[in-house]
């Protein structure tokens, strides 16, 4: 009986634990994440009003629009293309780089992960701009072609050029959960292969890089993840020729006269739409590698 | 990221025979010259903009010869060192609030089974596995709404500010120092804070004595990627920030939208500089763990 109560108080002490290290953060949490998140999501039902106030009667105008008029679905479109395009690209630069950085010695392999990590602490606005001295009419590169004779290309303000930033952007976040899946990777396996008779191309698709999945997957969705909804590098490096998503969320929110919130909340919503998708595939391509 | 230099991935042990003994191969070696192509694309563009923050040239774009006129003129442009101040303020309180709140919730979630935890636990990823224009639109629509709110209740009109700002940094910090304290809440031996239980310590000396210095450098590491995260946050800044509230990165995007000068040159090098003396930093700390 008496240790009944001592178990009791014991429990009731851990709920009282449990509570305090919970409800802050979670708090915060509801309040400034989920909760905003639902307003957005009730707006994109919302109709805007003549100065841009929300009018809070239900349509289905917004996403009507999105997906029938064709500014907006060529936007949709082009962003979930270029996402594509980056993370491809990402991952035919990123696996072979991930792959060199392991078969070092250890004392060079933690450099050079270093060396890939520093780019992601960096200030990705610093790090977009820099190529604009590279690309802009008067920079460098037309600078070395018109010394060697050559008449000047035009490079910056082209989809080129934000595709060649958002790769830039975007590699370090596929070479690190690559490397750290081909680290966990037993390379006696690949022995084992070719002793069995594999040519180092089956060996590769037959047995590596169904065993890194997992990494080539997660890489694909943190890549995939900030492409699509980038407004930055299309604006630096694009020269806001081209609308993508994330260039028209921020031109109905900040700068239209009058703004058109809840259009602007329907494309953010259609935006999470492409990643759940995605975020699916992800689960069964990693899910189907635990089996 | 934070996978790849766990202490568990860094110490296993080398067991690749044939392929490490540096067998000089064509593969090889196209393999190394490939790397070598990689890794100047990631570090040109960067050194050739620090190097163009010290060019004579007015357009910053070619080399005309030496000059720390840049600089000096950085340090004389009011607005921007305001702007300095603003962000580095934001930073040190946002990154404060969210390494506390995360520690915490990365203790309940390494150390507790309850229900829901699986619905916090999606809430916690949820800044990770959103794009960020989603976010700051959200916490946009909210602060729109909540003022409005406050406005009818008590008559005060509030404004967008850096207070709207650390809110949002706050926000999306915390689930980042969660991942960072949980890993290293994963490393740790439990029979230590039995060990200490045993000997008499109630449980707020066993946390203080024992628990938060073996974490440390876990809470370190989450602060410090917190602080940087909040540095160079440019998106929910530009949302949140209000007419009169200027931060670095919000300054520099509308400058570099207009062109390249060598004054944005050396207060990017700045920047850079500052970032990668926190990697190394944070590195540093979680390697000691």
């Amino acid at each position: 009986m008496a240790l009944n109560t001592l178990e009791r108080e014991r429990q009731r002490r851990e709920r009282r634990t449990l509570a305090a290290l919970l409800a802050p953060g979670l708090l915060w949490l509801t309040l400034f994440l989920a909760l905003p998140l639902m307003i957005i999501l009730a707006y994109s039902f919302m109709t805007n009003g003549p100065r841009g106030n929300i009018v809070w009667q239900f349509t289905l105008g917004n996403y009507i629009d999105l997906f029938t008029r064709s500014i907006y679905v060529n936007a949709y479109l082009r962003s979930i293309w270029i996402s594509i395009l980056t993370t491809l690209i990402c991952l035919l630069l990123g696996y072979p780089l991930a792959l060199f950085i392991v078969r070092q010695p250890p004392r060079w392999r933690t450099a050079l992960l270093f060396l890939v990590l520093i780019p992601f602490w960096t200030n990705f606005l610093v790090r977009i701009y820099a190529w604009q001295i590279l690309l802009a009419n008067n920079g460098l590169i037309n600078g070395a072609l018109s010394s060697l004779g050559l008449p000047p290309l035009t490079l910056l303000n082209t989809e080129g050029a934000t595709l060649l930033g958002l790769v830039y952007g975007e590699l370090p976040f596929m070479v690190l959960p690559i490397y750290a899946a081909l680290d966990r990777f037993d390379f006696t396996l690949m022995e084992a292969a070719a002793d069995l008779g594999a040519s180092k191309r089956r060996a590769f698709w037959r047995v590596m890089l169904p065993m890194t999945m997992p990494g080539v997957a997660a890489g694909s969705v943190l890549v995939f993840i900030p492409t699509i909804g980038q407004f930055v590098v299309s604006e630096l490096l694009g020269g806001a020729k081209v609308d993508y998503l994330g260039n028209l969320i921020q031109r109905l929110f900040l700068r239209s006269n009058p703004p058109n919130w809840p259009l602007g909340s329907a494309m953010a919503m259609a935006m999470m739409l492409a990643l759940l998708v995605l975020i699916l595939v992800y689960f069964r391509a990693t899910t189907e590698e635990n089996r | 990221m934070i996978e790849a230099t766990s202490p568990a991935a860094q110490s296993r042990p080398a067991s690749r025979p044939a392929l490490e003994q540096g067998r000089l191969t064509w593969g090889g070696l196209a393999l190394t010259a490939y790397a070598v192509g990689i890794y100047l694309f990631l570090y040109l563009p960067i050194a050739i903009l620090a190097l163009f923050s010290f060019t004579r040239d007015q357009f910053g774009v070619r080399w005309t010869g030496f000059t720390l006129d840049w600089y000096v003129r950085l340090l004389a442009n009011e607005r921007l060192m305001g702007a300095t101040v603003n962000t580095l303020y934001v930073a040190l309180v946002s990154t404060f609030v969210a390494t506390v709140l995360g520690t915490l919730l990365a203790m309940a979630m390494e150390r507790y089974r309850f229900r829901g935890r699986t619905t916090v636990d999606t809430l916690i990823y949820l800044p990770i596995v959103i794009p960020e224009i989603v976010m700051a639109v959200a916490l946009l629509a909210f602060s729109a709404l909540a003022f409005d709110l406050i406005r009818l209740l008590t008559g005060e009109t509030l404004r967008r500010s850096l207070t709207t700002v650390i809110i949002g940094h706050i926000a999306f910090s915390i689930s980042f120092v969660v991942v960072v304290v949980r890993t290293s809440l994963k490393n740790f031996d439990r029979r230590l804070e039995e060990a200490a239980a045993d000997l008499g310590a109630n449980s707020w000396n066993v946390f203080w004595r024992v628990t938060f210095p073996l974490i440390l450098p876990g809470v370190i590491g989450g602060a410090l990627l917190a602080f940087t995260l909040s540095l160079d946050d440019f998106i929910i800044s530009l949302f949140l920030s209000g007419p009169g509230t200027s931060l670095l990165p919000v300054e520099v995007y509308n400058k570099v939208r207009r062109a390249v000068t060598p004054e944005i040159n050396a207060i990017s090098t700045l920047m850079l500089v500052l970032s990668i003396t926190l990697v190394v930093l944070s590195q540093s700390v979680q390697r000691k763990q």
